[in-house]
């Protein structure tokens, strides 16, 4: 008896230092990564990072809170136009930021709004429709959004320091993607978190024990469009530039994707879904021009077949392991994080 | 001006009609199984493609190529419900969804592989000559094929109304561990809803490509449907065609007063409104669960 609580505690301990290992080789890989990396790994380390942020924001809405949301990327296409607006005015780059944020929030809560009378299927339609409702407005208020052109955002400084370079950039994006992870993976230890995860289960239940369902929904969206609005803002930071085309429903699809790749309810699963599904379309172009000589010419059927594969991938992943890579992981190397 | 919109109308009508029978589909998939069928608007963008393939690139003849095109596109949905549906029974319905919201993605990234993406015209199987009902004119492909719907959508009802299988449906509908104890084949059921529902978004899907012309994004049309099937009520196949109808008049005439990205925007402003007034849609029977 003594042994085994010996040997578990053993075990525990070498897991412990295993785990902080792993974080510290992270961390000073995050933080050396643009000066290793060439001008390409910063760039795509950049959108993994702001792909991150958003995935984490859907996580939290369909994979914590189990509300289907196939608009997400109006919501990081909100975000965007609201921090590239504020920079295009001058405002300070804090400002354009927390007003993504927020107009986010807002904007989550009003598409959150049918949960109060229906769930299931019927919610992931309202989302749906809020993914049009953006487009064509983002398309045809052509007076504020310059419709199809879309809009030039500012180089941003802060403090005096501006953001000219991607590594710059880089270490703009960072600390957002790392508070994103941060905060979700503590919200899961709070009381709102806990409802979150009670409402996923079984909602009558939670209604049961005293959680305010509706009140709850609500803030599921708002609180996965927060994120998403974030990652939307620095979005249009880092591209400087925004249009209608950037947030489209195939984009949802991605994220969408991302998150049942990565493994629902994980936020280590949102970072590997984000990041297999950055790196997925680069890695198909590298390969298609290993195979063909001109791939200018295929850019359509890439574009196809991605959108193929992103279904496939859904598929296969619901029927496999419905816990994604994290659960596939898991299965080979043991429980790696607290789970929600 | 009267006139105009008499005229709108009835265009808007025939367009109703077609959305009416992608409807139908999707209700019936529905009522028996329970499962919101995200896909269809692709099964009715790769049904319109297998008579594609068999007139055009196989030059067969109408007669050849649309039966083959129907089996083609039930052997399709029979495929879906088996090997992608079946495994996971008894999953949350959400699970379901997401499975089907990936299968549409995959279809339309398939037919982009195999047909292109350039929209394409199917050979002319409605007479284009424009039809005149008293002073008024309807273009031909959709005069015909709205002639055509009522056929398909007549045919169906009374077989669903009078046939043995129809009542099978109709009973797995009503209750399904009743009707397993009846000894109707439930699983049969699913299956050849699934079926009959590939076979109707075939019509619907050729006749919509034969007015609006085909590529893989003629599923996008599956979101006026939703629109449809919601106003309808996800229980009501009869009141699938009311739906339709006036979605249909409504398209029509927002089309021609505001433009045509109005006329994208509209089912979805309606889709939400209907959620936010009426749930249930007009006809729909079982209330939606709220919470």
């Amino acid at each position: 008896m003594a042994t085994m609580a010996a040997a578990t505690m053993r075990t525990a301990g070498r897991a412990t230092v295993l785990r902080w290992a792993a974080i510290v080789g992270l961390a000073a890989l995050a933080l050396a990564l643009p000066a290793i990396g060439n001008g390409y790994v910063t760039y795509m380390a950049c959108l993994i990072l702001i792909n991150v942020i958003a995935t984490i924001g859907l996580n939290v809405t369909v994979g914590y809170a189990g509300l289907l949301s196939i608009g997400h990327a109006a919501f990081v296409g909100m975000g965007a136009y609201v921090s590239a607006l504020l920079l295009i005015a001058g405002a300070p780059l804090p400002v354009a930021l927390v007003a993504a944020a927020v107009a986010a929030f807002l904007f989550g809560i009003v598409f959150g709004l049918p949960a109060i009378r229906i769930k299931g299927v019927h919610l992931a339609i309202s989302t749906l429709a809020a993914q049009f409702t953006f487009y064509f407005v983002a398309q045809r208020w052509t007076a504020v959004t310059h419709g199809d052109n879309g809009l030039q955002t500012p180089q941003v400084s802060l403090f005096g320091f501006s953001f000219d370079s991607d590594a710059r950039l880089y270490f703009l994006i960072l600390p957002f993607a790392v508070a994103s992870c941060l905060t979700a993976a503590n919200l899961f230890r709070t009381r709102v978190g806990r409802a979150f995860i009670a409402l996923r289960e079984r909602d009558y239940a939670a209604e049961v024990l005293g959680v305010n369902v509706v009140y709850y929904k609500l803030l599921a969206f708002a609180v996965g469009a927060t994120y998403a609005g974030i990652a939307g803002a620095l979005l249009s930071i880092f591209l400087r530039l925004v249009n209608p085309d950037q947030f489209v429903v195939s984009v949802s699809i991605f994220y969408l994707t991302a998150v049942l790749v990565g493994g629902r309810g994980s936020i280590l699963g949102s970072i590997l879904g984000a990041l297999f599904m950055t790196l997925l379309p680069e890695f198909m172009r590298v390969v298609a021009s290993g195979l063909i000589a001109d791939t200018s010419r295929y850019v359509g059927q890439l574009a196809t077949f991605r959108e193929f594969l992103f279904g496939a991938l859904i598929v296969l992943f619901l029927h496999l392991d419905p816990r994604g890579l994290v659960g596939l992981i898991e299965k080979f190397g043991g429980r790696i994080e607290f789970r929600g | 001006m009267i006139s105009t919109i008499v005229e709108l109308s009835l265009v808007g009508i025939a367009s109703g009609s077609i959305y009416a029978l992608g409807a139908m589909g999707f209700v019936l998939i529905y009522k028996a199984s329970g499962v919101f069928n995200f896909a269809m608007g692709e099964m009715m963008m790769i049904g319109a493609y297998f008579l594609y393939t068999g007139m055009v690139i196989f030059g067969l003849p109408l007669a050849a190529a649309l039966p083959l095109a129907l089996i083609a596109s039930a052997a399709t949905a029979a495929g879906i419900e088996r090997f992608l549906l079946r495994p996971l029974l008894g999953q949350p319905h959400e699970v379901l969804i997401k499975v089907l919201f990936g299968t549409g993605a995959m279809l339309r990234g398939l037919a982009g592989l195999v047909w292109g993406q350039d929209i394409v015209r199917l050979p002319e199987i409605l007479p284009r000559k424009p039809v005149f009902l008293g002073p008024f004119l309807i273009p031909g492909t959709l005069a015909w094929g709205m002639l055509a719907m009522f056929v398909v959508f007549g045919g169906f009802m009374l077989y669903y109304r009078f046939s043995r299988t129809g009542v099978a449906i109709r009973a797995t509908a009503e209750d399904q561990s009743t009707a397993e104890a009846m000894g109707i084949d439930i699983r049969g059921i699913f299956s050849f809803t699934w079926i009959v529902a590939g076979i109707l978004a075939t019509a619907a899907g050729i006749v919509g490509a034969s007015v609006n012309g085909l590529s893989p994004y003629l599923g996008n049309f599956a979101l006026e449907v939703i629109a449809v099937v919601l106003l309808a009520g996800l229980t009501s196949i009869g009141g699938t065609m009311v739906a339709g109808i006036i979605v249909g008049v409504m398209l029509t005439l927002l089309g021609y007063f505001l433009g045509g990205a109005w006329q994208q925007f509209m089912p979805y402003l309606l889709v939400l409104l209907v959620m936010l007034v009426r749930p249930r849609g007009l006809y729909g029977t079982k209330l939606v669960e709220r919470l």
